[in-house]
């Protein structure tokens, strides 16, 4: 079945069961990162830098050390020299080292009998630092003067002359864009900006890290991904890996921000400290924005060119960003997927990654992507009303479709922008009449989904119900999806089966829930180790029936002889091989490992409907809608919400959210109340229509959809607003003040 | 260190009590003296709600509460909605419709939703959305959170 081609009919594939770990989320049982103790455990506390840029001159933890209580106090002192890459990155991010990079760099910690101790002494520790001069804005840091955060940071891709703070450069295209503006009736080309947005995940990071003299020791953590977190412990540390067993908490949000370290080595070097006692740690809000990583802020420069007739006929852009005083921002991401919706034959894309005083950004939702869909698909929509013409039909000349050599190099596959922008355009949402003020935006956004290495075992219990321990954390009802697989794949039902998500101890290596990968990845794996699983279970019945095990087939949660030839015998259920496993060879599991390629693209179309107050600047959303192509939605109602949770997101990040530093260089709006994500009465319903155009490198057809939603909703919004005020606005966020300036004028 | 104050109070029902900092949240004292972690910390500051817990029936932020507050009152939170076996109608129709991704809100937003029902048995979507203004979930977009909170609204009155 699978391994010929797809299945096209399904028992439980596309249904919509309970989720197994719903009853404990809804009773309060569910355990977070927060929610674990142990006997004679310690509680931390980090010290954080005031300010922006600061050489550390001392450190003075005699007065935190004299507290009763005080079990331990770290300092970068207490991890490992030498250290090279991204591990020193790391590092540094966790620790800093002679300066304090970014405002919240942890400089010292604590640990201490009680949480108020373990405050208290941090408030102790004495730390000398002298001020220097600091950038935090992406075109500052990279101008003339502005003050080096690392010299030799660069690597070997940036060109001379350009300031030390450009750490990575990126210039990629094809075709002769002079030939291809020529082409055009009309060019238009505008510049953007966009600032960092925080993943805003509710449950602020969170572990309890135990580790002995020895290097061996446990963490429990809320984490997507615990072998990353082993790795990049165990290098932190100086440590062997294998001495570290992770095991990840239920987790209270991610969208990329838990995909890497930041308490969690203080907790371990601190339980070192301490004698091996564990250490609990888990940071305030205010330490989150500061301290964990948001997302690049951007800045953009776009170029496009288009017949009368809604032909691009070339594109060209070049992205600035800042993720932080490390390498790293997603501009490479940003320069692949920036016209990567369009057959495009004239098309360049250069990029640099710039060195500022903010945290060390990290992956938000389809990281990269939103910033340049912001720019590349406001400025279509800027060619499409000036030459009248609609952007849906515009976009559908233009669209990317199986054969199309995508404007970053390979030939797509099939996917399915095609089909999204003909179901957005035949939804109601796209004809209800508009008010005064009112304006409607439409936008398409990409994310290329992710394999990963990946490991999963199934394993048959003596009454035949099903194990299968995957490495990837559910984050938003994956193991509802996972269990619905191995149900298919063994004709059994969902309730038979239990998926696990394994400490790192028992299983191979896992990259983290990201990259819309777990049930592209996670899923085929379980479907390959059910298969293998099947595979063993029919030999057990050929064996009993004394017959070729190939003449044995599996269906229905049963071995059959394969046809008339092969002997008269009854179905032999999963539960009768069970029960006797111990007698006929000995357990039954089946595994899978290997790193799935087979990974293909989820194209989306959102539709949304905005009124802007003309006295305020206030927009409000009326009506939202996405379309987006699943490859084949294993659990619908979590495909939605995957669909409806990325728009939210990208709404919050069109409309409000941003990193604001004052001229100090701190950050000036730490806490939820000035960080303002999206509320339930700023929103509609979120309208949603998935399409499926089955990925071929799945056996179910899964593409991945979790990071998509986020790219479309800020130009969608941005389009929108033009249309409802007259204004192109070309910086995010819209907050009322600048839409305001605009619709008077002053913009 | 702080001498430590005692507490006598009611949770979900049951008489209990537990010695705390007087700096000490109520929401610290739940998760740390009395083993009741459903109540999350969000933020620590009153502006995500997943903290919310009822205190003589009253919706509260319990991190914006300090736990000897608490002496003599009776505490509702997430551990007691459910009747034994028989979860509450808002929790059923939670996972029913695929309201929690992450579930780190739930029990915020769960205590919330049933503190409305309770006082507005039929209330409207702008309604439902405004009393939740002070709960934050930023996996579901909220719209299935709505969706699963007026459904129960609807059972809950069909029943009575
Ligand atoms: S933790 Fe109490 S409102 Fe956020
Ligand atoms: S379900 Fe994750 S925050 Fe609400």
């Amino acid at each position: 079945m699978a391994l010929d081609g797809q299945k096209t009919a399904y028992t439980y594939i596309g249904t919509t069961p309970d989720r197994p770990d719903g009853l404990d989320k809804v009773t309060g049982r569910a355990r977070y990162g927060a929610d674990i103790s142990l006997p004679g455990m310690l509680h931390g506390a980090v010290v954080r830098s005031p300010h922006a840029h600061a050489k550390i001159l001392k450190i003075d933890t005699s007065k935190a050390m004299a507290l009763d209580g005080v079990k331990a106090v770290i300092t970068r002192a207490d991890f490992p020299d030498g250290l090279e890459g991204e591990d020193w990155n790391l590092q540094e991010n966790c620790m800093a080292g002679d300066k304090a990079l970014y405002d919240g760099h942890a400089v010292a910690a604590v640990a201490a009998t009680s949480p108020l101790i373990a405050r208290d002494a941090a408030k102790l520790i004495e730390v000398a630092y002298e001020p220097l001069p600091h950038v935090t804005d992406v075109d500052a840091a990279m101008a003339e003067g502005a003050p080096v955060i690392r010299e030799g940071a660069a690597d070997f891709s940036v060109p001379d002359g350009l300031h030390p703070n450009v750490v990575r450069y990126f210039d990629s295209g094809r075709g002769d864009l002079e030939q291809g503006f020529a082409e055009a009736d009309l060019v238009i080309e505008k510049s953007f900006t966009t600032e960092a947005a925080h993943q805003g995940y509710i449950e602020p990071q969170a572990c309890l890290g135990q580790m002995g003299g020895d290097g061996r020791g446990e963490l429990w953590v809320t984490t997507q991904g615990h072998w990353f977190v082993r790795r990049m412990c165990a290098a932190i540390l100086g440590t062997e890996a294998t001495g570290l067993r992770v095991t990840p908490s239920e987790i209270g949000g991610g969208f990329g921000g838990k995909t890497t370290v930041f308490i969690e080595p203080l907790s371990l070097a601190l339980s070192r400290k301490a004698g091996g006692k564990p250490v609990k740690m888990g940071m305030t809000r205010s330490e989150v924005l500061r301290a964990t990583g948001p997302t690049a802020s951007a800045s953009m420069d776009i170029k496009m060119g288009m017949t009368k007739d809604g032909r691009i006929t070339a594109a060209s852009g070049t992205f600035r960003m800042q993720g932080g005083a490390f390498p790293g921002a997603p501009v490479d991401v940003t320069t692949m997927l920036a016209f990567g919706n369009y057959d495009i034959a004239h098309v360049r894309q250069v990029g640099y990654d710039v060195l500022a005083n903010r945290p060390k950004q990290a992956a938000y939702r389809a990281p990269g992507a939103p910033m340049a869909a912001f720019a590349t698909e406001s400025v279509l929509d800027e060619l499409c009303r000036q030459l009248h013409l609609d952007p849906i039909d515009t976009r559908l000349k233009n669209a990317a479709r199986e054969g199309t050599r995508a404007t970053f190099g390979p030939k797509y596959g099939p996917i399915g922008l095609v089909e999204t922008l003909e179901a957005a355009k035949a939804h109601p949402n796209y004809r209800q009449p508009l008010g005064p003020n009112q304006g409607r935006g439409v936008a398409s956004g990409y994310w290329m989904n992710w394999g990963g290495e990946t490991s999963a075992s199934v394993a048959i219990s003596e009454d035949g119900s099903i194990t299968v321990s995957i490495g990837t954390p559910d984050i938003g009802g994956s193991r509802a999806s996972m269990a619905l697989m191995a149900a298919e794949a063994f004709g059994v039902p969902y309730e038979n089966v239990r998926v696990n998500i394994s400490d790192t101890g028992a299983l191979g290596v896992n990259e983290p829930t990201h990259g819309s990968r777990a049930t592209y990845a996670s899923g085929l794996a379980t479907i390959r180790a059910a298969e293998d699983c099947i595979t063993k279970l029919c030999k057990r019945a050929a064996d009993k029936w004394e017959i070729d095990a190939e003449a044995v087939t599996w269906e229905d949660g049963c071995a059959k002889p394969s046809g008339p030839n092969a002997g008269d015998f009854p179905p032999m259920p999963i539960a009768e091989i069970a029960a006797e496993m111990g007698e006929t060879g000995g357990p039954i599991s089946g595994h899978f490992e290997g790193t799935p390629a087979g990974f293909s693209g989820s194209f989306g179309t959102h539709v949304v409907d905005v009124e802007v107050d003309p006295e305020t600047g206030r927009t409000t959303i009326l009506r939202y809608l996405v379309v987006q192509d699943a490859g084949k939605a294993i659990h619908p109602a979590y495909v939605e919400g995957q669909f409806q949770g990325g728009a939210v997101q990208g709404i919050g990040w069109t409309l409000n959210e941003e990193y604001i530093y004052g001229e100090d260089g701190r950050l000036q709006n730490a806490g939820f109340l000035d960080y303002r994500i999206p509320v339930a009465s700023d929103l509609p319903m979120i309208d949603t229509v998935i399409v499926e155009v089955p990925n071929p490198g799945h056996p179910y057809g899964v593409r991945g959809v979790g990071e998509t939603g986020i790219t479309p909703p800020l130009p969608a919004i941005a389009n929108a607003v033009r249309e409802a005020t007259g204004k192109r606005l070309c910086d995010l966020p819209l907050r009322p003040s600048r839409v305001l300036a605009a619709i008077r004028g002053k913009g | 260190m702080t001498r430590r104050l005692h507490v006598s109070t009611t949770l979900n029902g049951d008489a209990v009590d537990f010695l705390c900092d007087p700096r000490e949240t109520l929401l610290d004292c739940l998760r740390d003296h009395l083993g009741a972690t459903g109540a999350k910390e969000g933020c620590g500051t009153g502006d995500c709600g997943a903290c919310s817990v009822t205190l003589d029936g009253r919706l509260v932020c319990s991190c914006l509460v300090l736990g000897v507050e608490a002496e003599g009152k009776e505490i509702g939170t997430i551990e007691g909605m459910a009747d034994g076996e028989t979860l509450h109608p808002l929790q059923r129709k939670f996972i029913e419709h695929a309201a929690l991704q992450c579930g780190i809100c739930t029990p915020g937003i769960l205590i919330a939703a049933k503190n409305l029902l309770d006082r507005n048995p039929d209330p409207t979507e702008t309604e439902v959305r405004y009393w939740l203004a002070g709960n934050l979930c930023r996996c579901t977009g909220y719209d299935k959170i709505v969706r699963a909170v007026m459904d129960a609204a609807s059972e809950l009155r069909e029943a009575s």
